[in-house]
């Protein structure tokens, strides 16, 4: 692998794009801090990490729809300050964002002259000059075709014919394969690879390592706000890549010794979810969890996880197959009844799916609870109950907040969540799930959490651990299993698996794909 | 201190900005503004006065009505529809006397609120079984309301002695709601149903905070996502609260059918429902807010009536002005919400250094 040192050696002429110390907080989480990128001239430059890394704040920093907190931000060598997505596409920034903004019952034309109408008109000159950039680089776009009429990659053609009618000599692609298919994909790399050789810079952000190292020239990699390493994507392998992204840092979970018992608490057999398309969501995905265990999901994102979480919790319909609880049958169970038997659910996105962000702590400390003591006597919601242990999990848990009257949104990222896996401990859960528990949280709280989950496991429970930080998964979990495409594809033991191993099972390298 | 503040805030800017748009309306449109302000905030009279009480609780009725609906995200533009349908089947109920005297009118006020639950519980259903948004059906429940209670009308209907309009059978004697005289002077009783439209707002803030009910409700309003993690059957809260709406909704025509119209005919007074969006948007759906934005509208409508006599000016301009007061409402608590939360924000950060003594934990 080699580092950045190179790029930093960059003479200023031949750098497109520098960000220095970019910092951006959002309340209660920080989507940047001290993110350093230089991006040459005529190269595209890749921009990977997990969901939540800070990459499409980042984007949208130098797309001037947000403005840093921090740092700098310099184009061409001049230090710009971009108040709006205008200053940057005056300053030659143009952004294809991952769902189109096309209006379908257009035309290319229209839809490319629609608010520039001042650069080319809007008749023959401007049709001149789309025909101009197509020809120059190959998008192969008929100006008169009408949008609605167009395919996915052609219409990803046209969001970056927009960009260049603009006249951007830098452009950002958010995302943008998510939405293709293969050849598609193959398509837009020869689309990219044109601009490249035009001049233009391109930076491409993505979480898709194959495709980032079949395209990019450089990879910057992020992981949790920050820029962790820049390399030449020449000389690095996917799995490099991807332990740059799930990376290791202190404090490292470790468990201690095994709890593990024979008592089968959560029992799953043959869970399957149909998708819109051809593939299953969910595809006959049987697995158990034992009293005092805890069980890693491994996998990259959009493998399925979400939905295995949801298929337990009842929360998506459609799903076929048996979720067992503690020897109860709970597939036709709702929500409410599910919980109330036993299991306790840290969501993957807390601030939606966990917390009411405007109401005070003790109501959320209500939430999900609201048919039980302490937090409800029969009909009616006990304040004063639910207030004072609203006060206990605040102590238990170390929620640095005045009281228990603040609203959630008020608290950072990391606080959130130990209320959050405070409440889902409290009412003697006998099931944890746990989807990223320490994702956006500062390492003082992960560590926290960490130890919450260990504990839960030391106390008999049984934890279903999501993860896509690999270091958590091996630290904390009695046995992993790897999730691609929906279906369970291997089983491993932390204490001798390696990040390659399980990189590997995660990306279907193992089935020679 | 700065929390009262900032609920004291929003209104009185509201309030005083309403205040200007309507004096730039006035003045453009070349009428005497100080003379118009001079009529409105005349002190009314002990009869105005009833009149005002009188008809703010029926507002009230119907904001709250709405404000069950806005609680959960939902919006019940059906009020209107709901409470004509609900006023028709009670004057039917309560005139044709089934029942001996007070129970009758116990049983006339079950029927309007079923009636106006039912009516509302059709654009419920749609919305669970089929995904129709309330907003739309309920538009259209309210013109086929305008219809059917038109057509029903009809039916059972007795001409009103010496003039054209039609009405339902006159409410007998004891099945009217007696009400309180403030004074021996002519039209100074408030109606007899006022108590239950206290009665109401209590119950709407008990329901909405103490129960399990009504966390469940709010909770679904405030993030639907998190309500449905927290096993919230949500299709379930969306129909009883718009069954809710619709049942309170039906209470909204019975203050006037019992104590003062008597029978439902073709004169009864309508657009009630329409009011009562505007009343819970600036009673922030709150049970007290809603009160004083009730009687607001009630007052700027009792004291636009002298308007045309004393300046010649329409009193149409109050509808100007609520229209504008709406508005304000609704910019101004968003502005001033916002400005709260970055102060509770900073509060808490504030605080959290001073106690730990150290630098607010960075999350990286």
């Amino acid at each position: 692998m080699t580092s950045a040192s190179r790029a930093g050696a960059a003479t200023a002429a031949e750098v497109a794009v520098r960000l220095h110390g970019i910092g951006k907080r959002f309340p209660g989480v920080v989507a940047n801090d001290d993110v350093d990128i230089d991006v040459r001239r005529g190269t595209v430059h890749a921009i990977v990490g997990e969901n939540g890394a800070g990459k499409s704040t980042l984007m949208k920093i130098l797309y001037g729809v947000q403005r840093p907190d921090s740092g700098t931000i310099e184009i061409s060598g001049t230090q710009l300050s971009l108040g709006s997505p205008a200053d940057a596409i005056a300053a030659g920034v143009g952004m294809v964002f991952q769902h189109f903004m096309l209006a379908d019952n257009l035309t290319v034309l229209e839809n490319v002259v629609l608010g520039a109408e001042k650069l080319h008109g809007i008749g023959d000159e401007a049709r001149a000059e789309i025909d101009r950039i197509g020809r120059a680089y190959g998008l192969g776009i008929r100006a008169d075709a009408l949008v609605e009429e167009l395919g996915v990659g052609a219409r990803q053609r046209v969001e970056i014919l927009k960009v260049l009618y603009r006249g951007a000599t830098i452009v950002i692609l958010d995302e943008p394969t998510s939405v293709l298919v293969p050849q598609e994909v193959d398509e837009l790399f020869g689309n990219l690879r044109e601009l490249k050789s035009e001049g233009l810079t391109v930076l491409f952000i993505s979480h898709k390592l194959d495709e980032v190292l079949s395209v990019a020239d450089e990879v910057t990699v992020m992981r949790r706000g920050t820029t962790v390493d820049t390399v030449d994507a020449a000389s690095v392998t996917a799995q490099e890549l991807a332990e740059l992204m799930v990376g290791s840092e202190l404090p490292s979970p470790s468990k201690g010794s095994s709890t593990v018992t024979e008592d089968v608490l959560l029992d799953v057999e043959r869970l399957s979810l149909p998708g819109t398309g051809r593939r299953p969501l969910l595809d006959d995905v049987s697995l158990t969890v034992h009293r005092g265990e805890v069980l890693g999901i491994a996998g990259v994102e959009g493998n399925g996880q979400a939905e295995l979480v949801e298929s337990i919790m009842g929360t998506r319909p459609g799903v076929t197959g048996t979720v067992v609880l503690a020897g109860r049958d709970l597939s036709r169970v709702s929500t409410g009844g599910r919980r109330a038997s036993g299991i306790g659910y840290i969501p993957e996105d807390r601030q939606r799916h966990g917390l009411l962000l405007e109401a005070p702590l003790w109501e959320n400390r209500v939430l999900g609870h609201q048919t039980r003591r302490p937090s409800a006597r029969g009909p009616f919601i006990d304040k004063v109950a639910a207030r004072r242990d609203t006060e206990r999990i605040i102590e238990q848990y170390d929620v640095r907040t005045p009281g228990p009257d603040v609203p959630a949104g008020a608290l950072s990222g990391g606080n959130q969540q130990k209320l959050v896996v405070g409440r889902e401990m409290s009412g003697d859960p006998v099931l944890l799930i746990a989807a990223h528990p320490t994702r956006g949280v500062d390492i003082g709280a992960q560590g926290a959490i960490w130890e919450h989950i260990k504990r839960a496991r030391r106390e008999g429970l049984a934890v279903l651990l999501i993860s896509a930080d690999l270091d958590e998964l091996i630290g904390l979990s009695d046995r992993i299993e790897v999730i691609l495409r929906g279906r369970l594809v291997g089983s491993f033991d932390p204490a001798t698996v390696t990040p390659e191993q399980l990189g590997s099972a995660m990306t279907g390298a193992g089935e020679g794909r | 201190m700065t929390k009262v503040a900032l609920i004291v805030a929003a209104p009185v800017l509201a309030l005083v900005a309403a205040y200007l748009i309507t004096s730039a309306v006035l003045l453009v449109a070349g009428d005497p503004a100080g003379e118009v302000w001079a009529t409105i905030l005349t002190p009314p009279e002990l009869r105005n006065v009833t009149s005002i009480i009188n008809n703010a609780s029926v507002l009230y009725l119907s904001g709250l009505a709405v404000a069950v609906g806005f609680r959960m995200n939902l919006f019940n533009i059906g009020v209107d529809g709901q409470y004509r349908i609900a006023a028709f089947v009670a004057a039917v109920v309560a005139g044709e006397a089934w029942l001996p005297g007070p129970l009758n009118t116990v049983l006339a006020i079950l029927a309007a609120v079923l009636a106006g639950a039912a009516w509302a519980g059709i654009a419920g259903l749609l919305r669970v079984t089929r995904g129709v948004s309330e907003v739309i059906s309920t538009i259209m429940l309210n013109a086929i309301s305008t219809s059917l209670v038109a057509f029903l009308l009809r039916k059972a209907a007795v001409r009103v002695e010496g003039s054209n309009a039609i009405g339902t059978k006159q409410i007998p004697q004891d099945g009217r709601i007696p009400g309180f005289t403030l004074s021996d002077q002519p039209g100074t009783e408030l109606y007899g149903f006022l108590v239950l439209a206290v009665v109401a707002g209590l119950a709407y803030w008990f329901v909405l905070n103490r129960t399990r009910f009504g966390f469940e409700l709010r909770a679904t309003g405030a993030s639907e996502t998190a309500a449905v993690a927290s096993g919230i059957n949500v299709k379930r809260m969306v129909l009883v609260a718009m069954l809710i709406s619709g049942g309170v909704a039906g209470l909204v025509g019975l203050p006037i059918l019992f104590g003062d119209a008597y029978s439902y005919g073709t004169t009864f007074q309508s657009g009630l429902g329409f009011a009562g969006i505007a009343i819970a948007l600036i009673g922030r759906n709150h049970p007290v807010g809603i009160a004083l934005g009730a009687l607001l509208f009630a007052y700027l409508d009792e004291q636009s009536n002298p308007l045309q006599i004393l300046v010649g000016v329409s009193s149409d301009i109050v509808k100007i002005t609520q229209g504008i007061i709406v508005l304000t409402v609704v910019i101004a608590y968003e502005v001033v919400r916002r400005f709260g939360v970055r102060l509770e924000q900073q509060m808490v950060a504030r605080e959290l250094e001073n106690r730990d003594g150290s630098r607010p934990e960075v999350t990286v």
